[in-house]
């Protein structure tokens, strides 16, 4: 059987590169841009300053690297450290007691105390334990325009959406696109969120995100937000099917847009783009009426080791102190972007809109949780599907799309 | 007009003697290929013209025109500069782990399907009719689908993150299409030929090498264009199933092609795509004096 | 042949059955086994996670239920009865034209076959680029005063079927070209010039001469861009994200989406054992056409 020759004769070249003396941790996560990746090499040199080998596995995008890093945890061959949405994603995993239990570690670091707000940390927790680290806080509930747009064309510069709508007319007659946006699911799922804090007031998101209350889903409020949304299909181009959100939110950098509503993350392509807050673009968190953020972000779990091996657990733990530090924490999120999970670090080097975001951030009532950390993937997912085609259907009523939210809200798991 | 109305088909077929070119059927013939190449060649066109521009020119243009200012630079970062992850190696860095993977899944891919189509035309037995069609079946099974399963094959026989993994899920998922080909295409060739070597006294593995495969150049042809593509433009099984110090260089394309954030350089995206392309395309290009006819007549006869 | 004129049945054709046994390992383990595991987790309420938590028919209530599911599945079957017919014919003509002897097929053929070696994350661009009113032709071709010009199959619902079709056929007929000209060679010259003595026109012998002698590749073809079009998947993620609304989902998308993103495998594979079944119901009766026949070739 010549193939097994062949087989064996491989196997044999390829078997470990090295004898490594340090531990290694391979971290798989879905950094991959220059802004990304310079905020991972962050952890990266405080891990080997550490004495920790850092084993790279960026895989881009999240869709792509999700199938990957759970069919590996679930097939037997963990990764030593890797970025997972929190929320319900993670919980299958470590119900299957397949991730390293962090409690220990939490508790005599306290991080109950410097964690804040106290959310992010709940959703790391499962029946009392702590099994991953946030590392970041990011928020959806902001929107972008460029000012450059509204005062060439004799507009004043929207302060709220109202503003916004009213001043529409005049640029679609300039040609310019009042609202840029791409057409993936979760860009205009992410638009109504933004929508029901923002015209459904704290009040409703509230009671849908955390009480999953059928009964706001019905209610007035909730509509205004199913009428905003199909007010604002008058508001896009025509070629917005399958663009990416930086592709929109490129077409406000250069003015072919008025504006775009989109998380905190934009801010990394204005900045690219040379462009400074207050100045060639304004950001409006809550769309000038409810300034709140919610908490999404991006954590890192620790898949407990295939051997179990304790040296591993040690290097898991290690990394995992290091990324709460107040060093890594400032160093990360001014690359990234997004806030810091702790008060207590310096940020003057932040910007205009990140300086708004910190301020929100320092009155509790101001924080929603993001629905990812409520709402199981699955039903995110139906939201979706809801969002996308009421909002690509003009034939589809207001009553009927609400009718079918309150279906899924109900029978949400 | 030509003074000559003899009909084409009644030119009296001396071997590969070149036709008149100015022969009208032969015109329309090459308008026909001609209009179908503008189809194929119009996103080539604006594939090449964008890697050959600068950011700004992007930005501003028109994708059909081309570059006003030639730049190659975006070639030259995408196989040794640009970054994913913390490395910034470009393309190159998995180049080498690609050939590796390649290679074998082919070679392996092809001999199995081979001998298998080869023994489903010829020496059939009880059941194998059977096992072909699950095969048939098992094309249509999204591969996806089969993931956690073969993770936990690949788990138990201990192979799990190693290269022979990846050679044999591309050999796995290879079987159904090249067994199919390679069985049809042995199925039609003339059954005399197996009974004359079978009368000579050669044995399985005898009619196989010496008859069947010199007479099948062109569907083994078609079967190594199929794999090297396909193996070669694989993400998903190399990076599940090759182990982190054995990722394609798919991985990186994915990587420069598919990052989120910052803004995305599409001349860089393209000269991506179309280095990552060239292996496949140079195999296509190289096989195609293979591919000259009367090679199966010629051997038929010999 | 040492085992020759053995009794026992289980020995006849050993080396053959020897030489097939990765087959036979892989069709049973592999392609059976899997599929069982499909089905046997469509009944259940599995997450992120495979569980043996059953819940009857509930994945199948929800997916029968859900207007995504249906969109899909109509979505495929006109896609699928546009590719297969385009395939075949453009295939088949493009390959018969290559046969006739004619100059430079080297580099016509890698012109055609070219798309199949490009990943199609790139594909996906180029094509959304082409298609994009604002940016490819109809922009080109109203700039160059053909000013009523339109073309804006991308953003409209009833139209981005035929944008998936554009790509998906740029990609896959030169790999269909190739295979019908494999077969076109391996045609035997004789029979050419039979058929030429006999006064045949051309084209009547490519039509009941040349293809049925191709059924074997013409078969094979058939499988592999049904295949193809069944597993439809990362062409419509590049290109449109099933999108505007669900105009382009296909059934590949909806279970991958629910295996992964959306961590929901049970309803992911209640989708992917219809997909299931339904090849079944087809490969069945042609395995019945094709075996059940007396032998004798």
């Amino acid at each position: 059987m010549k193939r097994f020759t062949l087989a064996a004769g491989l196997l044999a070249s390829v078997v470990l590169p090295s004898t490594a003396l340090a531990v290694e941790l391979e971290v798989t996560h879905w950094w991959t841009s220059g802004g990304e990746a310079a905020a991972v090499k962050v952890m990266a040199d405080a891990v080997t300053g550490a004495g920790i080998t850092w084993v790279d596995g960026a895989i881009a995008g999240g869709d792509n690297a999700r199938p990957i890093i759970i069919s590996r945890i679930a097939g037997g061959d963990p990764m030593g450290a890797t970025q997972l949405n929190t929320g319900r994603d993670a919980e299958d995993l470590i119900k299957a007691g397949l991730m390293t239990d962090l409690t220990d570690l939490a508790e005599a670091e306290g991080w109950k105390d410097i964690i804040r707000p106290a959310k992010l940390l709940d959703a790391c927790t499962y029946e009392g334990r702590i099994y991953c680290v946030p590392v970041n806080i990011h928020s959806f509930q902001w929107m972008w325009l460029n000012r450059g747009v509204y005062e060439a064309n004799g507009l004043a510069v929207p302060t709220n959406w109202d503003e916004f709508v009213a001043s529409a007319a005049t640029l679609k007659e300039k040609g310019i696109t009042p609202l840029a946006i791409g057409g993936e699911p979760w860009q205009i799922n992410g638009m109504a969120g933004v929508f029901t804090v923002a015209l459904g007031g704290l009040d409703l998101y509230k009671k849908l995100n955390i009480e999953k209350s059928a009964e706001a889903a019905a209610s007035p409020e909730m509509t205004k937000v199913f009428e905003a949304v199909a007010a604002a299909r008058g508001l896009v181009d025509e070629g917005y099917v399958g663009r990416a959100w930086n592709d929109a939110t490129n077409m406000v950098i250069t003015g072919k847009a008025g504006a775009q509503i989109m998380g905190d993350w934009a801010q990394g392509e204005f900045s690219v783009a040379g462009q400074t807050a207050g100045k060639e673009y304004d950001c409006l968190p809550g769309l000038g009426f409810n300034p709140v953020l919610d908490t999404g972000g991006d954590a890192f779990f620790f898949p407990k080791p295939a051997d179990g091996n304790q040296e591993v657990i040690d290097a898991q733990l290690k990394m995992a102190s290091l990324l709460v530090s107040p060093e890594v924490q400032v160093d990360f999120n001014l690359k990234k972007g997004s806030l810091p999970i702790r008060a207590d670090v310096n940020l003057d080097a932040a910007n205009a809109c990140m300086q708004k975001g910190i301020e929100i951030l320092n009155n509790p009532d101001n924080v929603l949780p993001s629905g990812e950390q409520v709402w199981s993937s699955d039903t995110t997912g139906q939201f979706e599907d809801l969002w996308v085609e009421f909002f690509t259907t003009p034939d589809m009523t207001v009553e009927d799309a609400q009718a079918r939210y309150v279906e899924i809200v109900s029978s949400a798991d | 007009m030509m003074p000559t109305s003899v009909p084409i088909d009644a030119y009296s077929p001396h071997g590969r003697k070149p036709k008149r070119i100015m022969e009208p059927r032969r015109i329309m013939l090459y308008a026909v290929l001609l209009v179908a190449v503008l189809y194929y060649i119009l996103p080539l066109w604006v594939m090449v013209m964008t890697s050959l521009k600068g950011m700004p020119e992007i930005r501003l243009g028109n994708i059909f025109a081309p570059p006003v200012e030639i730049t190659f630079e975006p070639w030259v970062k995408a196989w040794s500069e640009a970054c994913t992850g913390l490395k910034c190696e470009g393309l190159r860095a998995g180049f080498w782990n690609s050939v590796q993977i390649t290679v074998p899944s082919v070679i392996v891919s092809m001999a199995v399907a081979s001998v298998s189509g080869y023994a489903l035309s010829f020496w059939k037995f009880r059941g194998s009719e059977v096992f072909f069609t699950i095969l048939i079946f098992g094309s249509f099974i999204p591969y996806q689908v089969m993931l956690y399963p073969l993770v936990v094959i690949c788990r138990e026989l201990g192979i799990y993150g190693t290269l022979p993994a990846v050679i044999l899920i591309h050999t796995i998922f290879g079987m159904p299409i090249l067994t199919l080909l390679f069985r049809n295409y042995f199925a039609s060739l003339p059954e005399e030929l197996f009974k004359a070597a079978r009368v000579d006294g050669a044995g399985f593995w005898g009619i196989f090498l010496k008859v069947l495969v010199p007479m099948s150049v062109p569907i083994f042809v078609v079967a190594t264009i199929l794999q090297i593509t396909g193996i070669w433009n694989d993400f998903l099984f190399g990076v599940v199933f090759a182990g982190t110090q054995n990722w394609p260089m798919t991985v990186q394309l994915n990587n420069i092609v598919n990052s989120t954030q910052g803004v995305k350089e599409y001349n860089l995206n393209m000269a991506a795509t179309m280095l990552t392309g060239l292996v496949p395309l140079t195999v296509y290009f190289l096989s195609g004096k293979l591919f000259v006819r009367g090679i199966a007549a010629g051997a038929v006869k010999g | 042949m040492a085992q020759a004129g053995r009794p026992n049945p289980l020995f006849r054709n050993l080396t053959a059955k020897i030489a097939t046994l990765p087959m036979i390992v892989t069709a049973l383990v592999v392609f059976v086994g899997c599929s069982v595991w499909t089905v046997v987790y469509s009944f259940t309420a599995s997450r992120a996670l495979p569980v043996s938590k059953f819940v009857g028919l509930d994945q199948y209530e929800r997916l029968f239920s859900n207007a995504r599911w249906e969109q899909s599945v109509t979505n495929l079957l006109f896609y699928g009865v546009f590719a297969l017919v385009f395939s075949f014919v453009i295939g088949f003509v493009l390959a018969a034209l290559m046969d006739q002897k004619i100059r430079f097929e080297d580099t016509f053929r890698t012109i055609y076959l070219y798309p199949f070696a490009l990943s199609f994350i790139v594909t996906g661009v180029v094509w959304q680029w082409i298609l994009d009113p604002g940016l490819g032709l109809q922009a080109t071709l109203r700039g160059l005063g053909w000013e009523t010009f339109s073309l804006n199959l991308i953003g409209s619902k009833d139209t981005v079927i035929y944008a998936l079709l554009i790509a998906g056929l740029w990609q896959g007929t030169g790999f269909v070209m190739v295979l019908m000209l494999a077969g076109l060679r391996g045609i035997d010259e004789d029979i050419w010039k039979a058929a030429r003595v006999d006064g045949i026109p051309k084209w009547k012998t490519y039509v009941f001469i040349v293809i049925p002698m191709m059924r074997g590749v013409m078969i094979t073809s058939l499988v592999i861009v049904a295949s193809g079009i069944v597993r439809l998947y990362d062409l419509v993620v590049a290109l449109t994200d099933g999108g505007p609304g669900f105009a382009s989902e296909v059934p590949a998308k909806y279970v991958f989406d629910h295996m992964f993103a959306r961590a929901n495998i049970g309803q992911g594979l209640a989708a992917s054992t219809m997909m299931l079944l339904s090849v079944l119901i087809i490969v069945i009766p042609w395995a019945y056409l094709e075996f059940g026949r007396k032998k004798g070739r």
